[in-house]
């Protein structure tokens, strides 16, 4: 099923200006995917100080002030500019390929909303290079992130540079949605979909109906900081608490949007590994949209130690919506059950990320109880959790779409032996890095501290840790050298290396201009199956 | 944008053939996320309102809008008045009508520059600012805020008119008339909202 371009380009370009002046849904997701590595190479390396800093007490390397910064500008980094711009770059690539489209439905908004995160991203680092980079925590609170106890100008640009990549994410959102509404090919009803399609629209939902809601509590701090507002300040006959109900309105909801997307590559990805259909379509669709409602009911979960917030009714939902996730859970382990598995590299990913978001869901199902979460707020328990969701979850899920999708992407095979090196070296990184620090906050270490007592018994946890940390930005070497030496001497990988399922696989790889220039028919949520099996497949789909 | 995809893919790939445009549908969309945006400006207003106790609060007389409520009367007026016009402008493209589409855009624009102006006017002859206290916060970035979103809307439809000129709309092609019409009627409804909660309730 090879493709070739049928349109040449109008006039010859150099292949730099082609890629800063794309609008080609695949150039673009391939720049959000270069991005965000540089981006995590700035993120991680901020984590490293702040684990150098931590691997034994007293203060060597850093200040309090530097350290404040490092571990601010560690989380922002990699929520805003590595997290959650990946899975756009993997819903960029892949989803209208998916669905059978030619491009996104707004190509150049497209191209507006990947070139808003470089330069947003540039905005908040540039702080460290002003006078300090924003050090009040990605959460903000005033009154530390006030200008009284955050004078610098790494605040302010921290808030506007925090807009603009929402406002990406938004127009992203508005493309992504627009683009599954109105552009699937003939026969690819929404039941149709591949999962991860579905998940981009769940997403999506949750970033149209979540970021602005932070934008207008930024725009309230940025007031406060610069204009003399009194929106945070109770002195003035504002409210701290205020900020952190709006922030959490969508920072909570925040947590599904950089999760969802990986949950739907790892649904793709395990069917397609274990030669089996994804247990349960239907019902991972609908516990997918469940997550998205009720994820904008349990944003005060994070608040209960404020004592202004309704405890049993937050509470409650905070169970519940681990009963969703629990079903998806049952989806993807009887997907595998029974299945012909093949443990090449985005599977490995894949399994990882279920064993570690499963550690990961049930220490915050723990936080749920108001009185366990009055022991562990803000120790390094919570950080411990935090860490298996977006760390073992949302990254574990990104790199196994990018072992995926490197093939289709670039048409060479990424080499087994280092990706296998690449997964261990990770996997056991993250283990030691986080798994004592469930211990440490069971303990009593607060997050966000510079310095501890060396005979609080902290010490050889915290040393694990950074070796763990350590380990993690090791394993990125066989990663990229791998990169480097598939580039230019990598198997070819031809339209459907795995044996897929979906409609991405159906065209040559990488794809010409707009994609297809023919589509199997669709008739199931499986159409290359269909078409390599005839309709002896479709009993089983 | 990529009208090139039917030729190359001989599909026609599910592009608009029923229903909304994609401009439209993208439109809708992007309100509802303005829509959120200022819910949570609101939702700092009530809950800043509400814990004030006394509204407004005692103490600075130029806190009782109500006393001052003609002007900003008659410039609601004339923007509900520029979504008629704004709204009559997408009656007459419909039908094909292009002259009559660019005097009501024309209107709707003054219209929207004179909301602007008047404004602008207003905060000059408020006794308050932004620094003062929850109230000045709060009446400030709602109806700044409000006022961005007029000036975006005025240049959207600047552009619409601009285009209507060179007469590039037509009864079957105007996607962008009918969006910006839509948000012109959003950003006027969230004025009508702000005048009944700033001035009157």
């Amino acid at each position: 099923m090879a493709t070739t371009a049928l349109r040449s380009a109008a006039r010859p370009r150099t292949s730099l200006y082609e890629w800063l002046t794309t609008t080609d849904h695949k150039k673009i997701g391939i720049l959000y995917t270069i991005s965000s590595f540089v981006f995590l190479g700035i993120g991680g390396l901020l984590a490293l100080g702040v684990r150098a800093e931590l691997a034994q007490p007293g203060l060597q390397f850093l200040n309090e002030s530097t350290y404040n910064q490092l571990f601010t500008m560690h989380a922002s980094v990699m929520i805003f500019w590595v997290i959650i711009p990946f899975l756009a770059a993997i819903g960029n690539y892949v989803v209208p390929l998916m669905i059978g489209a030619p491009d996104m439905a707004f190509p150049r908004i497209n191209a507006l909303s990947f070139w808003m995160v470089p330069f947003s991203g540039i905005v908040a680092a540039s702080g460290f290079f002003l006078g300090g980079a924003a050090d009040a925590g990605w959460t903000a609170y005033p009154p530390v992130s006030s200008i009284k106890y955050s004078p610098g100008p790494g605040m302010n640009l921290w808030i506007v540079a925090v807009i603009l990549v929402g406002t990406s994410s938004i127009l992203g959102a508005v493309n992504f949605m627009v683009t599954i509404f109105r552009m699937r090919a003939p026969g690819m009803t929404l039941f149709r979909m591949p999962i991860l399609t579905w998940t981009v629209l769940v997403t999506s939902v949750l970033v149209l109906m979540g970021t602005p809601v932070l934008t207008s509590a930024l725009v309230m701090l940025f007031i406060d900081r610069n204009f003399g507002g009194a929106f945070f300040d109770p002195t003035l006959g504002g409210s701290a608490i205020l900020w952190q109900n709006i922030f959490w309105f969508y920072s909570h909801p925040a947590v599904y949007i950089m999760v969802l997307p990986a949950m739907g590559v790892i649904s793709e990805i395990l069917p397609v590994f274990s030669r089996k259909p994804l247990f349960g379509y239907k019902a991972f669709v609908f516990a997918t949209a469940a997550i998205g409602a009720l994820g904008f009911s349990v944003w005060a979960h994070h608040m209960f130690t404020t004592g202004s917030v309704f405890l049993p009714f937050f509470s409650v939902m905070t169970f519940f919506i681990a009963v969703p996730t629990g079903v998806k859970f049952f989806n993807w382990i009887a997907t595998m059950w029974r299945g012909q598995i093949t443990f090449k590299t985005p599977m490995l990913f894949a399994v990882g990320f279920l064993s570690m978001f499963l550690i990961g869901g049930i220490n915050g199902v723990f936080s749920a109880p108001v009185p366990v979460d009055y022991a562990i707020h803000a120790t390094y328990w919570i950080v411990a959790h935090i860490h298996y969701v977006l760390f073992g979850g949302s990254f574990l899920g990104i790199m196994a779409g990018i072992y995926f999708y490197f093939p289709k992407m670039f048409g060479k095979m990424l080499d087994e032996r280092l990706g296998k090196m690449h997964f261990w070296l990770m996997y056991i990184g993250l283990n030691l890095t986080f798994l004592p620090m469930h211990v440490l906050g069971l303990a009593g270490m607060p997050r966000r501290i510079a310095d501890y007592s060396p005979t609080a018994g902290w010490n050889d946890l915290n040393l694990a840790a950074t070796i763990g940390g350590f380990t993690i930005g090791l394993s990125f070497i066989p990663f990229f050298w791998n990169v480097f030496i598939s580039l230019r001497s990598g198997e070819e990988a031809g339209d459907d290396p795995w044996e897929a399922n979906t409609l991405e696989w159906a065209t040559s790889s990488p794809p010409p201009p707009w994609n297809f220039d023919r589509l199997p028919a669709i008739t199931s949520e499986r159409p290359l199956f269909d078409a390599r099996h005839g309709s002896a497949g479709k009993d089983h789909a | 944008m990529s009208t090139g995809a039917v030729a190359t893919t001989g599909h026609g790939a599910g592009h608009g053939k029923k229903g909304l445009g994609n401009p439209v549908l993208g439109m809708l969309l992007f309100i509802v996320s303005e829509i959120m945006f200022f819910a949570g400006l609101f939702a700092a207003y009530f809950n800043l309102r509400t814990a004030t106790g006394i509204w407004p609060p005692e103490g600075n007389g130029a806190f009782e809008l109500h006393s001052e409520i003609l002007f900003p009367a008659i410039m609601t007026t004339l923007l509900v008045l520029s979504s008629v016009t704004c709204q009559f402008a997408v009656w007459r493209i419909r039908r094909g009508d292009r002259q009559g589409m660019n005097r009501a855009l024309l209107m709707t624009v003054l219209l929207g520059v004179i909301f602007l102006i008047g404004q602008a006017y207003d905060y000059t002859q408020l006794g308050f600012g932004i620094a003062d206290g929850v109230f000045g916060s709060t009446f400030y970035v709602l109806t700044g805020f409000h006022g961005a979103h007029v000036l975006g809307g005025v240049l959207m439809l600047t552009v619409c008119l601009y285009r209507g000129g060179l007469g590039q709309f037509s009864a079957q092609h105007h996607d962008m008339v009918e969006a910006t019409s839509i948000y012109w009627h959003f950003v006027d409804v969230v004025w009508i909202l702000l005048f009944a909660l700033l001035y009157i309730v």
